[in-house]
């Protein structure tokens, strides 16, 4: 069985949620993906992406101020949780074990 | 939509706004939130929905869970109570269970039977399994059509000393012919089931083989028996389970080795034998019963042909519980009884705790009272209702079989001990676990009904009104249940006492000997033969020894009977009647210690007493002699008639059950060279000190036999083992029953003192007395306790009279039993009770009128 469920998308979020630190709310993420893998995120997939994380228990939530800009609507703020980080270590380890396991050769793509 | 999603939705529309425009930015928003419709973040419209109810069970279990918890002490008192009444009833199912399984390890039970035979005897019919070696051989025979496999059987367990190199021990076997072991089905470890086929070969049990030779196939080795028979061993078989008819067979050897020089198969007057048959595979019993019906009559005798001997086959499924003939017909056994009787008391504990979880849950209706009422007001049906608190009776249930369960497995050695069985609980078994399921799911039933069905009457809205009383007669059923619970506790006891009365009056039964410092033992070996006087003047000489005599039969046995004597005025009616018979050597009478009460015991003075015979007192009835010493008894066999001068009259000997008229006995004169050796220990020497010496000296005469001997205080005491189970088994189910009572009662009147704090309080500060309260509070109880045992003692008294009717030689029920039941279940009421009422009316009056 899995240890630990976590999509590529899922921990492009939980990555970024880490880099805003205290900032991670909805919109700050969003952008935050945006312009550092210049790809487009729409709100939907990205909720959903939350969502889930804070039921997989590796993410929590809490309730900022309401804000004039958001006519008076709540900030909610994402934080990573233990288990949240051991799933991204895990996940970064699981990868590097498989980088190192490449022999040389491999990628070295020669025509000859 | 939540709202921070929103907030964030309005954020990036603000930004895109300033940035392009507000045409360009509304199609995003609008494209944004199209996006947003997924599945997870959408709520949705009507909330959740079940499409069970599960949830509403879960929440009952987990309420009726804390309920368990808030409230300890009532449910250590429900859940023990039930878990004590689950494991008497496990116990006695096991037991029953085990009676009803008889003889199923043998894998032919279906198709085996046995061969009875009913006689006709003084007008009456007898019936008997014992038969002639001819009738087996006849079966085998004639009737082979109708039997796969015929097994002629010695009658009874033979003990015999087997020997291999230095190690002899006395063993307990059967002998058979060849077919026996397969029929029986026999599990070999070693060799085969065919091994009796030749007359010097033997099979061995697993224990008597580790015995001699440990963990070794001892297949081909040679083993002596009785130091006469050179016997190859040719199998091994797995020891027998305890419910089987041959458990006691420790090895099994040929019925022709048995027979050999003295007898053969086709013996027509000697009864010693049992016929075991196995059908054919569509053989029917009833049907093989009517072919060899009259199968004996062209063999026997005219005298014997008199008494209609008729043989029929009893199936081996009724050999334990169902073989029980009265005049002919077959009518409930003893065994069947107290397999019904204790399954009776099974049931009657286990509805004892059942009741105990009735009256605590209503007596605590009040509280729940309340509960009730929310939920009902709130929109529960009464079905609902019923069903929340079956569930809690079904949770209490399960948590009290699994601590009956714990409870079995630890008391089962001792029990088995006591019962004299090897159960073990079936984990293994599908079956026993539907029971135990069905079983507990009955008790939850049974316990959670009232309460489930009473408290879900309750009406909604008296109760959160607070006009909600309960009436008068709340009470009335609870103290109907607690009189039935006391009725059936007391009544336990009491019937218990009186088999302990009953047990010990036959212990104090003159027995007409004296047991202390005598031994016996039975001399197998024919190294004996022609020593008996050399070893009596050697355990004489040791001067631990008084007396030394040998008998035929053992003191405590009532085997060998014989007919055919006649004296002056003899009644016709008498002709069939037999003599309980022993030949016995001079000093037996001086051995065991028998008592004159008339003439003189056998003297080796006197040549005549060769010819002299001994009778007990019941026989000097029968005869009724006004001197018998001056007649003469007549012993006609084969047209051969002898006579016997009667020398003297002993006070009877108690040999057979001491709880049965002593049978008419007679004791010829014999010169030694008997079955049975008895020595008479000097009291100057303990048993500790004579015991070892006379070993020395027994073994100086006949090195080779081992020294197996019997206290005959204990083959005595042996005769009471049946009763005495039943006396242990019954004190200890009734032991439980009061206990059981008494924490209903514990919980109730707890119950009831906490429901009355505030009267109480009112009354101490009017002035009352810790005396007056402590008598309000238990006087109820007492009451109904009274009453209860008002209940019991007809009941009992009638019950356990047809108990004693059993018994020839029978106490009478004494009111001391009665009496001393009746003050004591009366003072552990009253202790049971007082604790709590004193505990009431020492409380301080201030705290409990301070509160609300």
């Amino acid at each position: 069985m899995k240890k630990y469920q976590l999509g590529e998308f899922e921990e492009i979020v939980m990555l970024t949620i880490a880099i805003l630190y205290k900032e991670a709310y909805g919109l700050a993420i969003k952008n935050e993906i945006e312009s550092r893998l210049k790809r487009n995120v729409s709100m939907g997939a990205m909720h959903t992406a939350l969502v889930r994380l804070e039921d997989k228990g590796y993410i929590r939530s809490h309730d900022g101020e309401p804000t004039e800009e958001r006519m008076g609507r709540p900030k909610k703020y994402f934080q990573i949780t233990a288990l949240g980080k051991k799933a991204m270590e895990y996940s970064r380890e699981t990868r590097n074990a498989l980088w190192g396991a490449i022999p040389d050769v491999s990628l070295n793509v020669k025509f000859s | 939509m939540l709202n921070h999603i929103e907030g964030d939705l309005l954020e990036d529309y603000g930004v895109r706004v300033a940035k392009n425009g507000k045409w360009k930015a509304d199609i995003r928003f609008m494209l944004d939130v199209l996006l947003l419709l997924r599945r997870e973040i959408i709520r949705p419209i009507e909330g959740n929905k079940n499409l069970n109810t599960y949830g509403m069970y879960k929440s009952y279990f987990k309420i009726g869970w804390r309920n368990l918890l808030r409230n300890k002490g009532y449910s250590l008192i429900n859940i023990g109570g039930l878990a004590l009444g689950m494991t008497v009833a496990l116990l006695i199912g096991l037991w029953m269970w085990d009676e009803l399984t008889f003889n199923r390890y043998h894998q032919n039970y279906d198709r085996i039977g046995q061969v009875y035979r009913h006689n006709l005897r003084q007008g009456q019919i007898q019936t008997g399994n014992i038969v002639t070696t001819g009738v087996g051989t006849l079966l085998r025979e004639e009737y082979a059509s109708h039997f796969e496999k015929v097994a002629i059987v010695r009658g009874r367990n033979e003990e015999h000393v087997l020997g291999f190199g230095e190690n002899q021990f006395t063993q307990v076997g059967y002998f058979m012919q060849p077919d026996g072991p397969e029929m029986f089905s026999l599990h070999m470890i070693h060799g085969t089931r065919g091994g009796l086929a030749d007359m010097s070969s033997i099979l061995l049990s697993q224990s008597v083989a580790r015995k001699f030779f440990n963990t070794e196939n001892p297949v081909g080795q040679i083993i002596r028996m009785d130091n006469k028979w050179d016997l190859k061993v040719t199998g091994v078989y797995e020891d027998l389970p305890k419910n089987s008819v041959f458990y006691d067979a420790t090895y099994l050897a040929p019925l022709d080795l048995y027979l050999n020089g003295w007898s053969h198969l086709n013996v027509w007057d000697n009864y010693n034998v049992y016929v075991y048959v196995q059908l054919k595979t569509n053989g029917d019993f009833k049907r093989t019963s009517g072919v060899i019906k009259d199968a004996m009559l062209p063999h026997i005798d005219a005298n014997s042909a008199a008494s209609k001997p008729e043989l029929f086959v009893v199936p081996m499924e009724d050999w334990h519980l169902k073989s029980y003939f009265e005049n002919g017909v077959q009518v409930r056994s003893p065994l069947m009884n107290s397999v019904w009787y204790y399954g009776i008391i099974g049931c009657f504990v286990l509805a004892l705790a059942c009741i105990n979880f009735m009256n605590l849950t209503t007596a605590r209706s009040e509280k729940r009272a309340k509960e009730v009422g929310i939920r009902k007001s709130i929109g529960s049906v009464r079905g609902q209702l019923v069903g929340q608190f079956y569930s809690e009776a079904f949770l209490v249930a399960t948590l009290a079989f699994i601590v009956s369960l714990l409870l079995t497995q630890i008391c089962l050695p001792f029990y088995n001990q006591i019962a004299d069985k090897d159960m073990t609980l079936p984990w293994r078994e599908p079956l026993f676990w539907l029971g135990c399921f069905a079983f507990t799911f009955l008790t939850g039933l049974l316990a959670g009904s009232y309460p489930a069905l009473y408290l879900s009457s309750f009406n909604a809205v008296q109760v959160l009104k607070g006009t909600f009383k309960m009436g008068r007669f709340a009470s009335l059923p609870r103290k109907i249940l607690v009189t039935v619970q006391f009725t059936v506790s007391i009544s336990l006891i009491i019937g218990t006492a009186i088999v302990y009365q009953q047990i010990q009056f036959a212990k104090n039964r003159p027995i007409g000997y004296s047991r202390e410092g005598l031994i016996s033992l039975h001399p197998r070996s024919p190294e004996f033969i022609g020593k008996y006087e050399v070893l009596r003047n050697e355990l004489k000489a040791t001067g631990v020894v008084d007396e030394v005599a040998e008998s035929n039969y053992s003191i405590v046995s009532t085997l060998g009977w014989n007919g055919g004597f006649d004296w002056r005025g003899k009644d016709e009616s008498l002709n069939d009647l037999t003599f309980n018979i022993n030949a016995v050597t001079p000093e037996y009478g001086k051995t065991i210690g028998w008592e004159f009460l008339e003439g003189r015991d056998f003297s080796r003075a006197f040549p005549a007493d060769a010819s002299g015979v001994i009778i007990n007192e019941t026989t000097a009835k029968i005869f009724g002699f006004e001197n018998a010493t001056d007649e003469v008894l007549i012993r006609n066999r084969n047209d051969h008639r002898e006579e016997f001068k009667i020398l003297g009259v002993i006070r009877d000997v108690v040999k057979g059950s001491p709880f049965q008229k002593t049978d008419p006995c007679l004791y010829f004169f014999s010169g030694g060279d008997q079955g049975w050796l008895h020595i008479r220990m000097n009291d100057k020497a303990t048993a500790h000190e004579a015991l070892p010496k006379i070993e020395t000296a027994f073994k100086k005469i006949v090195p080779s036999a081992p020294f197996d001997f019997t206290f005959a205080d204990d083959d005595y005491m042996a005769k009471f083992k049946a009763e005495e189970r039943i006396g242990k088994l019954a004190s200890i189910f009734s032991t439980l029953a009061i206990v059981i009572s008494c924490l209903g009662l514990f919980g109730l009147a707890s119950f009831v003192a906490e429901q009355r704090t505030k009267e109480i309080g009112i009354r101490k500060v009017m002035g009352a007395s810790l005396a007056s309260i402590w008598k309000m509070l238990s006087k109820d109880f007492v009451v109904l306790v009274i009453l209860s045992f008002v209940l019991a003692v007809p009941m009992t008294y009638s019950f356990m009279n047809g108990w004693l009717q059993h018994y020839d030689y029978r106490t009478d029920i004494s009111w001391f039993a009665f009496v001393l039941t009746g003050v004591g279940a009366l003072a552990v009421t009253i202790l049971t009770v007082s604790y709590q009422a004193i505990k009431a009316a020492l409380a301080n009056p201030v705290k409990s009128l301070r509160s609300e």
